[in-house]
């Protein structure tokens, strides 16, 4: 089940070790251990209020652990004070659950703002204009540059905040629910911009979900450069399937981790209760 | 024994926390000034119409009802003199701040407080900024010049508001101006604009704090709001009443 670990593999990505987070005495996330090596998909299942939001804002340093050892790229964020993060933070893309784009600045003004405030990135004002426009094209709202987001329908604003994540090619992309609230297609294009993000630079991805066709989409398909389309990976690369793992978190715990078959298969009601039952 | 402290010696702690690190980022690159700008603007010209007509109408009811007591000692020659010292001391630097307050100490609140709930706060942080020099500390600059040039146009239509209630009750235009005049010395002055400073620091820190701790959604925004304006105006209180003691003790002799 485990990965056989060869010692000439590089680091993980992101790796939790014991982590636990706790509000005001709550308990948000509980002793939770796992690693994210390159390349690899995670897709997180978990009830409202499971911890999947704490956890990625963890992997950020946005929400500093009580207990163990968070890795990002190798380094241990929880002996970083908030100025040294923002090397690490710099490589990591985040789509927050409500978008979290900057009411007072237009979306164009929003997609730059990582471009030209993060200290490791360096961007003239030329190249950093034609990036911002690139990443909304890549999301389909070049024609909105100068709205803002009050402006913008929920889903063009999940949209427009994924372009604010991989508009500084992170190796690393963490989403908070990007399909919430969204009528299915709306919500299968997104699903498909985050396949093709993966897999035009094979980006690390963590995806928190709460429907299990998205979680299903990107593991079992991939973005095709060529056509410009998904397509289903069905054991043409069997490497390609092991590398997208399922994490399912009840009550701040980690009860699941392991490939999707494994997932499907599992007994325990709540686990199965986040797997749609194909016949 | 002392649990009940716990809870509001640790807000206070908290709070000073913040106002060293927005004090600290003053010296700090990088420096906002586009924002401390667009704060001027807000806070400063944005006030100008009511501390404007609270002058002008606290200058006038103070004319009036000194001019009453002073006929009294047959003494409303002196109404002008009586009118600038309240003025210049009191009056103007507090209900100023109390309008600032009430009008920016929530605003900032509110801003603040719904950027925290929407995960905007930690979206900043998440793409590379510091909150503190990006939002507070543009804030405090800002509430730190305009309140003091708020407080002087506040003072001079108020006795304005004076002369033309002065001018109702008969006395000459010049003897007015020129016992407000004679009135004023250098530490009147000094006090009347220590005070604004001293309160902007209050209303631009207070608003930032309940907003930047907001909890609980919308209903936390309000909540947040309606705390930093209570706060900041009741602090604007106990420090007048502190400037002004050490004024009248003579600590600070000018
Ligand atoms: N800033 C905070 N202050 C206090 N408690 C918090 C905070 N953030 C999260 N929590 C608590 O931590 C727990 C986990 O919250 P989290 O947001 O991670 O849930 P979630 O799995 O993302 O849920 P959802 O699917 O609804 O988004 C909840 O009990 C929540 O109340
Ligand atoms: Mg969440």
């Amino acid at each position: 089940m485990t990965p056989n670990v060869t010692p000439d593999l590089p680091p993980p990505v992101l790796k939790f070790e014991n982590v636990s987070v706790s509000f005001d005495g709550q308990t948000a996330l509980d002793d939770v251990s796992f690693e994210v090596r390159e390349g690899d998909t995670r897709i997180l299942f978990g009830a409202a209020g499971s911890g999947k939001t704490v956890l990625l804002k963890a992997a950020l340093g946005l929400a500093r652990p009580d207990r163990g050892h968070i890795f990002v790229f190798g380094r241990d964020i929880t002996l970083l004070k908030e100025s040294q993060l923002s090397d690490i933070r710099s490589k990591v893309g985040m789509l927050f659950q409500e978008s979290a784009l900057f009411d007072s600045m237009t979306i164009e003004e929003n997609v730059a703002y990582p471009l030209f405030n993060q200290k490791a990135i360096h961007c003239e004002a030329e190249e950093g204009h034609r990036k911002v426009v690139d990443a909304l094209r890549f999301v389909e709202l070049e024609n909105t540059l100068a709205k803002f987001p009050s402006e913008l329908s929920g889903g063009m604003r999940r949209r427009a905040a994924i372009a604010r994540a991989v508009v500084t090619a992170p190796p690393l992309l963490l989403y908070d629910s990007p399909t919430a609230g969204l009528d299915p297609i709306t919500a299968n294009n997104i699903i498909a911009l985050i396949v093709k993000a993966r897999d035009a630079s094979r980006t690390t991805t963590l995806m928190v979900t709460h429907r299990y066709q998205d979680g299903n989409l990107v593991a079992k398909f991939r973005y095709n450069l060529e056509d410009g389309r998904l397509e289903p990976v069905a054991g043409r690369d069997p490497g390609f399937d092991a590398s997208t793992r399922f994490m399912v978190f009840k009550e701040g715990r980690l009860i699941f981790d392991g490939p999707q078959g494994e997932l499907e298969e599992s007994s325990d009601p709540y686990i199965s209760k986040f797997v749609l039952k194909r016949d | 024994m002392f649990e009940f402290l716990k809870a509001p010696i640790l807000t206070v702690q908290e709070f000073f926390i913040l106002a060293g690190q927005a004090l600290r980022n003053v010296v700090r690159t990088p420096h906002y000034t586009q924002d401390i700008f667009l704060q001027m603007d807000i806070i400063g010209v944005g006030s100008l119409p009511i501390v404007i007509l609270t002058g002008f109408f606290s200058g006038a009811v103070l004319a009036l009802q000194m001019s009453r007591a002073l006929s009294e000692y047959g003494q409303v020659g002196r109404t002008g003199q009586v009118v600038a010292i309240t003025l210049v001391r009191e009056l103007g630097p507090v209900l100023t701040a109390l309008m600032v307050a009430g009008r920016n100490s929530s605003g900032i609140a509110s801003e603040l407080g719904s950027m925290k709930v929407t995960e905007q706060i930690d979206a900043m942080r998440a793409l590379g900024t510091d909150p503190i020099q990006k939002l507070v500390t543009p804030r405090l600059i800002a509430t730190c010049a305009m309140l003091p040039l708020l407080t002087v146009i506040a003072d001079f239509v108020g006795m304005f508001g004076g002369s033309v209630v002065a001018a109702m009750i008969n006395i000459p235009s010049k003897q007015y101006w020129t016992s407000v005049w004679r009135a004023l010395e250098w530490s009147d002055v000094v006090q009347g604009l220590m005070k604004p400073f001293c309160f902007a620091f209050a209303i631009a820190l207070v608003g930032c704090y309940y907003g930047l701790r907001t909890s609980g959604g919308t209903q936390g925004v309000g909540r947040a709001t309606t705390q930093a304006v209570v706060v900041a105006s009741v602090l604007v209180f106990i420090l007048t009443f502190f400037i002004t003691k050490i004024f009248v003790s003579g600590v600070v002799n000018i």
